[in-house]
């Protein structure tokens, strides 16, 4: 009787500790999100290669700020400068764990700011492989998780997108625990669930001995045998930047 | 004009020396650029009046620089532009921008000529009052011309305040005896008088609050001294007297953007001694966006545009909709179109547009524009003078 009740007792701590799938899948995400907590903001220049199937390639870049906010989203503002035709257009991004972003652009030949509707999530980003929620802050609760498969470090996590707007029925995710949860590759598969796209992240540099960032990201259209090459130089983690720099007036003075 | 440049000059420079002693960050950065246009108009019905032209073959140049310090909180911007063309009011140069600006956490100064824009329509911009716009330049209105101020901005958790100090009031030009787009009369900017005996030195002030907050972007303005557009009156013999009246004018602008659409609304009303004014723009735009995963995005925009001066407008909005289109192909090119058509709700007067653009290699642009007057009605007092007056502009544009 005794060891009956000892078994169930057993069983029953068990089944409450058994971590489901998709707890597990939870726990990686909000691991990953913790190994990067504090980094309080960023400066980085960026340069994109866009090439098409022909390999003929044309290039853009960019420079990026963020601030890191805790309660909610971070905010980021991005500037173009080059091509030259539409240096100094820039946006302004206030990214929120709940519910649709808020963004702005900049229209430096009028001095205009435009608000505009973040409706647009699976649209390509300038012309290139990244959609826009490809490139937005990744929040914890922007996905439904699934924990795959564990080979060494690497922990291959599927997330389904929360918002119905997303291109995508879901993506593989593969983290790195030993570098402090670091993406190494994410697969996408479109709204009929075939393999649409893969980003490979390279280059990894730590900063701030907790920062994981790659110098470089690749994404491959399996579809359109496109690809569009991230390059990111000069990350700045020492800008101290506030709210402030952050704000509408700030906007139209990064694309003056 | 130009003592009044070589003053700003010498303000803007010497805010700029008096701030370089306090700096603590020795990094300066700048940035020269160029642009050089060749534009091709041709008005394709034949000139309502003498001596005007169809062809205009015409260039532009417009140089760039800034110069930044203190981390980019601290700048001097230039942005030059000058104009060839047939018609020779339409030649013409202008200092578009050259301010020195400081930001310090939530404040940020401007001293010097500068452009500022308010607003969310798109179809006519009501609110937008500062700067004086350049007439000859474009049809649309957006061409401005660099206005000499000093911007006080704050930026607190309940909105934005901005105040600006408008020392000196630049006139608008018209448009030339070859030129087309203008009245049987030749207007000369130097004939439109002031009401203020201050004239163009009448010292000016306008404020604006602004706040973003949830789902909406707020503005309410108010401007006082003279104003941008220039009243015409007939007296007994039919001679026409212009002049720019003082104007004291309220503005609000609101946006809300709620998914895919975003509900806009302007509207002022205007007081001087000759003339009160009350107009209203509102409508949406709605974008369906990367339709069937070919990236393209579509926009629907609705603006209704309402101006109580009825003829006397002389934007010619005085109770019309406008429809239009905004296709972006979000390709490596950059290619956009957008259509649209204004129509007068009282007459048959009708104003149809294209205007396209597109990335050619990395470093050049072309641009397409076509305005058609349709069904002009001849009551119409403005409009009526431009009935045949329907253009295409082509755009070629190199940057260095």
């Amino acid at each position: 009787m005794k060891n009956t009740i000892l078994a169930f007792t057993i069983l029953f701590a068990i089944g409450l500790h058994a971590q489901t799938a998709e707890e597990r899948g939870l726990e990686i995400a909000k691991a990953a999100e913790q190994a990067d907590l504090g980094f309080v903001s960023s400066i980085v220049n960026l340069k994109m290669t866009l090439k098409n199937k022909n390999g003929q390639t044309s290039e853009r870049s960019l420079s990026t700020r963020t601030l890191e906010l805790i309660e909610d989203g971070d905010k980021s503002l991005i500037v173009f400068n080059s091509p030259k035709d539409v240096k100094g257009t820039s946006t302004l991004t206030f990214t929120h764990k709940i519910g649709p972003d808020d963004q702005w652009l900049f229209l430096p030949s009028i001095k205009r700011v435009k608000r505009i509707s973040s409706n647009n999530k699976s649209g390509p980003f300038v012309g290139s492989e990244f959609a826009y929620e490809d490139l937005s802050s990744q929040e914890v609760e922007k996905y439904g998780y699934k924990f795959l498969e564990s080979n060494g470090s690497l922990l291959v996590v599927e997330q389904d997108p929360v918002d119905p707007k997303s291109g995508y029925t879901r993506r593989l995710v593969t983290y790195n625990k030993d570098k402090g949860y670091r993406i190494e590759k994410v697969d996408f598969y479109d709204r009929k669930n075939s393999l649409l796209k893969t980003l490979t992240y390279s280059g990894y540099k730590l900063y701030k001995n907790k920062f994981w960032r790659a110098a470089t990201f690749n994404m491959v259209n399996h579809q359109s045998n496109k690809e569009t090459l991230l390059n990111f130089s000069d990350y700045n983690f020492d800008a101290n930047l506030t709210e402030e720099d952050f704000s509408q007036n700030a906007l139209k003075r990064a694309g003056q | 004009m130009k003592h009044i440049i070589l003053y700003i000059v010498f303000v803007i420079f010497s805010f700029a020396g008096f701030s370089q002693e306090a700096k603590d960050d020795s990094s300066v950065d700048h940035d020269f650029e160029l642009e050089l246009e060749t534009e091709y108009r041709y008005f394709y019905k034949d000139a309502l009046f003498a001596e005007q032209k169809d062809h205009f073959p015409a260039f532009a140049i417009r140089p760039k620089y800034t110069l930044d310090w203190n981390k980019g909180y601290e700048s001097i911007n230039f942005e030059g532009f000058f104009r060839f063309d047939v018609d020779d009011e339409r030649t013409h140069w202008d200092i578009r921008e050259l301010y020195y600006q400081k930001a310090k956490s939530n404040w940020e100064l401007s001293v010097g000529l500068k452009k500022i824009y308010w607003g969310v329509t798109e179809s006519n911009h009501l609110v937008d009052i500062i700067n004086q716009t350049d007439a000859v330049e474009s049809f649309d209105g957006e061409q401005k011309l660099g206005q000499p101020m000093v911007q006080y901005s704050l930026s607190t958790n309940f909105g934005t305040f901005d105040l600006f100090y408008l020392p000196y009031h630049r006139k608008r030009t018209f448009a030339g005896s070859k030129g087309r787009l203008r009245f049987p009369t030749i207007i000369d900017k130097d004939d439109v008088a002031y009401e203020s005996g201050a004239e163009e030195w009448r010292q000016d002030f306008a404020f604006r609050y602004s706040h973003s907050f949830d789902i909406v972007d707020l503005g309410v303005s108010h401007f006082y001294g003279n104003g941008r557009e220039p009243l015409f009156v007939f007296d007994q013999f039919g001679n026409i007297n212009s002049f720019y009246p003082v104007i004291n004018q309220t503005g609000l602008d609101l946006q809300i953007t709620h998914n895919a659409f975003l509900w806009k609304l302007e509207s002022i009303y205007r007081s001087s001694d000759a003339q009160d004014v009350f107009a209203f723009t509102g409508g949406f735009e709605f974008t369906i966006s990367n339709i069937k995963n070919s990236g393209i995005d579509v926009g629907l925009i609705g603006e209704y545009l309402y101006d109580d001066r009825d003829e006397l407008a002389l934007n010619a909005l005085q109770n019309d909709v406008f429809f239009g289109s905004r296709i972006a192909f979000n390709d490596i090119q950059d290619t956009s179109i957008l259509i649209g058509g204004i129509s007068d709700l009282e007459s048959s007067s009708n104003i149809f547009s294209i205007e396209a653009s597109r990335r050619i290699g990395n470093s050049w642009k072309a641009e397409l524009e076509a305005r058609v007057f349709s069904n002009i009605s001849d009551r119409e007092f403005i409009l009526s003078n431009f009935k045949n007056d329907s253009f295409l502009r082509f755009t070629i544009i190199k940057f260095f």
